[in-house]
């Protein structure tokens, strides 16, 4: 087990070095962060004041390694643009991001198996072909296009053609409250309006994906042995269906959540931008269009990182899940 | 061989004497959900109205001399202010018939989406064929190389390398392209394994021939069903992909907006309730996607030997 | 003379298919006493299988009966409700399957999956549940028990799951217990040994056993009676010994031609021609008319199940002298 997180960790690192020194690299040919950072009026001694500041006077290889060592120790150096360690503008950025993608997932947890249980249970009714075919427009549909539509919808349309109707909020976080340092949105009514858009909007593919997963599960299990001798054992049908039958799917189920909680944050970059909300995504895009290159080197470190956390938790998830998985070291 | 087929083609009316062919059961099995013949038609629709845009739109989008500025932001249904056109779909900030620019847009989302694809499944069935094919060493660095890229979020790989390629069509084939070929590697593997043990490829190589040979001709055309389905799939997301980047302001430039430019240019419009600019830009993006999705869909049930009844 | 257990009137399942009707039970009939074991035997495909699951109501659609009855101590179980069924599946009816590998839940633990099996029927506690268990698998004779309990399948070997599986069909004392081949899948020495076992479970608690198998070997020594089934139906139908000694119906005389003894050393084994005919076209009359040598033009219709001898019958218009 402990070989095995190690393992994980390392090729995590090796990852994640690569990622840097690509990005590092590409934004370094590309852009001249320079020319947007300061103004064509600036004197000559100022541009060079300015270019010294930010070490980027320095040949590319030791901008590198100087950013390298920096960054073992966590400092991946200031934003051009705000002036404020890269490093604490993203984890400013992160609560935001987390609460949106982990509320977004729970939503599409909570409908989606269900849904899918149902459609698996009884394939051939009108019900189930129904959320299939539903489905299908949920996958298909891109986050962005959703996140409109809803806009337009709850707060536009909606009100504007129903007096009464109430206006949903479609930008920014409203209230927050501080639990233990982090500023969380879900606390309040007013917070839990301004979440709703948003994280309706990502649930709805994931929610579409984990319908189709628990379907497709469902039927292969259902067929099995152990099923038809759970019912030869005479036991009720809530019971085959909720021990028998959940247990086995809560394996795939619980494995693709935990990866695409991944998908997640990275697509609430899309979310993020349509609804203002105040997280690492709308943060990644408005550093990507100013070149503001420590913030998105940063981002991306910490991005791999906690990819690879959450490959690595999912992993020791499946193992608790299913009895047969045990992740010795010899196994791998 | 022709005498044969006009011999046969008649007597389909009685079930039993009809000759089944591979792809007569393929089209049989395609035409039993009406859902994906109805994708089919949304499909077709879309491409001609792709195809044919620079004869059916009533304006060119594009040739900004014939813009009157005085005609943006109409409401749909407005005639124009010169009186020779109804803009059924209204116009956007720019005065541009919304309907034309529809129709030059799904011109450029659609070859952008359907390039890439194939750009994407050649370079990606290559480097699955030889992974499969030669095995061991090739086969794990290969393979590693694809588990890394798909452990990453495509539209974040997508994004860095916008960010680092600058704007244009160009950059986001490129982008879609790198984000995509991924996939069909690791299926082309997947499909060439189990080709590979089959015993035509072993007869092959009994008889000596050239291992380029065996891999081109041989082992290739039996891989190409399961990548063509997913090829359909992938456009549908390499579309949506690049509708998405161009939303953000990362995909192609302002002067040959793609829809999801359009759909962008409308959202800041949308909360003064000129809904028209973003919405039916939006509808047209969405009936592609869904007619491609619900034909993917269904290409794959029937491809799939488990669902084989 | 006791009432029959369990008896089958006509039983008729059909699987309702796009290719079209598969009559896998065609109108069986037999009857199995109080501690008494019937060996059921046929082909794959033959229906013996489906007839076990029927009488369980375990057939899923597109499968049905439709005719017949089943009668369980005189009630009628193709007219029970759906929870009357469910009541008497596991605790008078109990049933072992095929396939050990695959009987037992792979994510449940094994004292999960038995105490379950209790409570689903009795109206006890935990720990009373958790005691019968391990006095059931005492009883089919896994060593530490309290241990075995708290394992999980993986963690068994196969003989070791079907004797699991065996001691959760024994835990509620059915009276009758369905075994789908349930030895197939094993080792020959497990095999044995749990056929011993089974028969002396069943003698001892009076239990009725209804043995599916396709091997003649394994019933030979365990049953009491067999009945042949050939295409959905039975073709003969009598005590063990004479079935064996005195085969009337051709088909029983070839399976039991084709099982290899010591005094077959040598020679060729005798093989039935041709093959099973698919349940979709079956000949019309006699089923096995195609592949019979004693086939003639009569074997068209089909012959009805007659008397050969006290007890003793076969469906045939040709039986072998």
């Amino acid at each position: 087990m402990l070989v095995f997180i190690i393992r994980r960790l390392m090729q995590a690192v090796v990852v994640m070095v690569v990622m840097s020194a690509l990005v590092f690299g590409g934004i370094y040919l590309i852009g001249n962060p320079v020319a947007m950072l300061i103004s064509d009026q600036a004197s000559e001694a100022d541009r060079l004041a300015v270019i010294r500041d930010l070490g980027l006077d320095q040949p590319i290889w030791q901008q590198y390694l100087t950013f390298v060592g920096k960054a073992l120790v966590g400092d991946f150096g200031k934003s051009f643009r705000a002036g404020e360690p890269a490093m604490r503008l993203i984890f400013q950025h992160m609560p935001a991001t987390l609460e949106l993608a982990v509320i977004a997932m729970t939503i599409a947890v909570l409908i989606g198996v269900p849904l899918g249980l149902y459609a698996g249970l009884r394939p051939d009714s009108f019900g189930a072909r129904s959320i299939m075919t539903v489905s299908i427009l949920g996958f298909s549909l891109p986050t962005f296009w959703v996140g409109l539509m809803l806009i337009m919808l709850f707060a536009v349309a909606l009100p504007d053609w129903i007096p009464g109707w109430p206006r949903l909020p479609s930008s920014g976080r409203g209230p927050t409250v501080d639990v233990f340092g982090l500023k969380l949105s879900f606390l309040t009514a007013q917070g839990w309006l301004h979440l709703l858009l948003p994280a309706m909007t990502l649930a709805l593919a994931k929610g579409a994906l984990i319908i189709r997963l628990t379907r497709a599960a469902t039927r292969e299990v259902l067929p099995m042995d152990y099923v038809k001798f759970a019912r030869a054992k005479g036991l009720r049908e809530r019971r085959i269906v909720g021990v028998h039958v959940l247990k086995n799917i809560a394996i795939p189920i619980a494995t693709v959540t935990g990866l695409e909680l991944g998908q997640v944050i990275a697509f609430a970059v899309v979310t993020e931008t349509i609804f203002s909300w105040p997280g690492m995504g709308k943060l990644l895009i408005d550093s990507i269009l100013l070149l503001d290159r420590p913030v998105v080197v940063a981002y991306l470190v910490i991005i791999v990182f906690f990819l690879v956390l959450l490959n690595l938790l999912v992993d020791i998830l499946y193992s608790v899940l299913d009895p047969r998985v045990r992740l010795d070291a010899t196994a791998r | 061989m022709t005498d044969l087929a006009a011999d046969k083609l008649p007597t389909t009316t009685s079930p039993a004497a009809k000759v089944e062919t591979p792809l007569r059961r393929f089209i049989s099995a395609f035409c039993e959900s009406k859902l994906a013949l109805f994708g089919l038609v949304l499909v077709i629709i879309i491409a001609i109205a792709a195809v044919l845009a620079p004869w059916l739109a009533p304006q060119n989008p594009y040739d900004i001399a014939k813009l009157d500025i005085f005609d943006s932001k109409m409401p749909p249904g407005s005639a124009s202010s010169d009186g020779t056109l109804t803009y059924w779909l209204g116009t956007d900030g720019q005065a541009r018939d919304m309907l034309s620019a529809i129709m030059y847009g799904l011109r450029v989302s659609l070859l952008v989406g359907a390039v890439s694809v194939v750009a994407a499944l050649a370079i990606g069935t290559m480097v699955g064929l030889v992974a499969a094919y030669f095995g061991g060493r090739v086969d794990a660095f290969l393979m590693r190389c694809v588990d890394i890229q798909l452990s990453f979020p495509a539209i974040l790989v997508a994004l860095i390398l916008l960010a680092v390629l600058g704007q244009g069509v160009d950059k986001v084939l490129y982008a879609l392209i790198a984000v995509q070929w991924a996939y069909f590697a690791r299926a082309a593997r997947a499909a060439a394994l189990v080709e590979r043990e089959k015993e035509y490829i072993e007869a092959a190589r009994c008889l000596a021939l050239p291992q380029r040979r065996i891999l081109w001709r041989h082992l290739l055309p039996n891989c190409l069903p399961p990548l063509i389905v997913i090829a359909t799939v992938e456009i549908a997301h390499a579309i949506a992909l690049e509708a998405t980047l161009s939303f953000l302001g990362l995909g192609v430039p302002v002067t040959e907006p793609s829809l999801g430019k359009l759909i962008a240019n409308g959202f800041e419009f949308l909360m003064a309730g000129k809904y028209w600019i973003a919405l039916f830009p939006g509808v047209a993006l969405a009936i592609a996607l869904i007619g491609i999705n619900l034909v993917g869909d269904h290409l794959r049930d029937i491809l799939n030997p488990r669902n084989a009844r | 003379m006791t009432a029959p257990t369990l008896k089958l009137v006509n039983l008729k399942t059909h699987f309702f298919t796009r290719e079209g009707v598969v009559k896998s039970v065609d109108g069986v009939d037999f009857e199995v006493k109080a501690g008494e074991v019937l060996g059921l035997v046929g082909e794959s495909g033959s229906g013996k299988s489906v007839t076990g699951f029927s009488i369980l109501g375990l057939i899923d659609p597109p499968g049905r009966i439709v005719d017949g009855q089943i009668l369980y101590r005189g009630e009628d179980l193709t007219r029970a409700t759906p929870e009357r069924l469910r009541a008497l599946r596991g605790k008078n009816i109990a049933m072992v399957f095929q396939d050990p590998m695959m009987t037992l839940n792979p994510v449940l633990r094994v004292d999960t999956q038995m105490i379950e099996a209790v409570r689903a029927h009795d109206d006890v506690d935990d720990a009373a549940a958790r005691a019968r268990a391990l006095a059931a698998l005492a009883q089919v004779g896994i060593p530490s028990p309290e241990a075995r309990l708290r394992s999980y399948p993986h963690q068994f070997s196969g003989g070791m799951r079907q004797r699991v599986a065996i001691a959760i069909a024994l835990l509620n004392r059915p009276d009758l217990i369905v075994a789908d081949e349930p030895t197939t899948a094993l080792d020959v020495t497990i095999q044995g040994q749990i056929l011993f076992e089974m028969r002396k479970l069943c003698r001892d608690t009076g239990t009725a056993l209804i043995w599916v198998t396709h091997d003649l070997a394994v019933v030979a020594g365990l049953a009491d009676h067999i009945a042949v089934m050939y295409a959905g139906r039975i073709v003969e139908h009598g005590p063990t010994a004479t079935i064996l000694e005195q085969p009337r119906h051709p088909y029983t005389r070839g399976l039991i031609g084709s099982v290899p003894t010591r005094g077959h050393r040598g020679q060729a084994l005798f093989q039935i021609p041709g093959m099973a005919p698919s349940p979709l076209r079956l000949p019309p009359g006699c089923a096995f008319q195609p592949r019979c040598d004693r086939a003639s033009d009569q074997c068209a219709t089909m012959p009805d199940l007659r008397d050969m001898a006290p007890d003793h019958h076969a469906r045939c218009w040709h039986p072998v002298a």
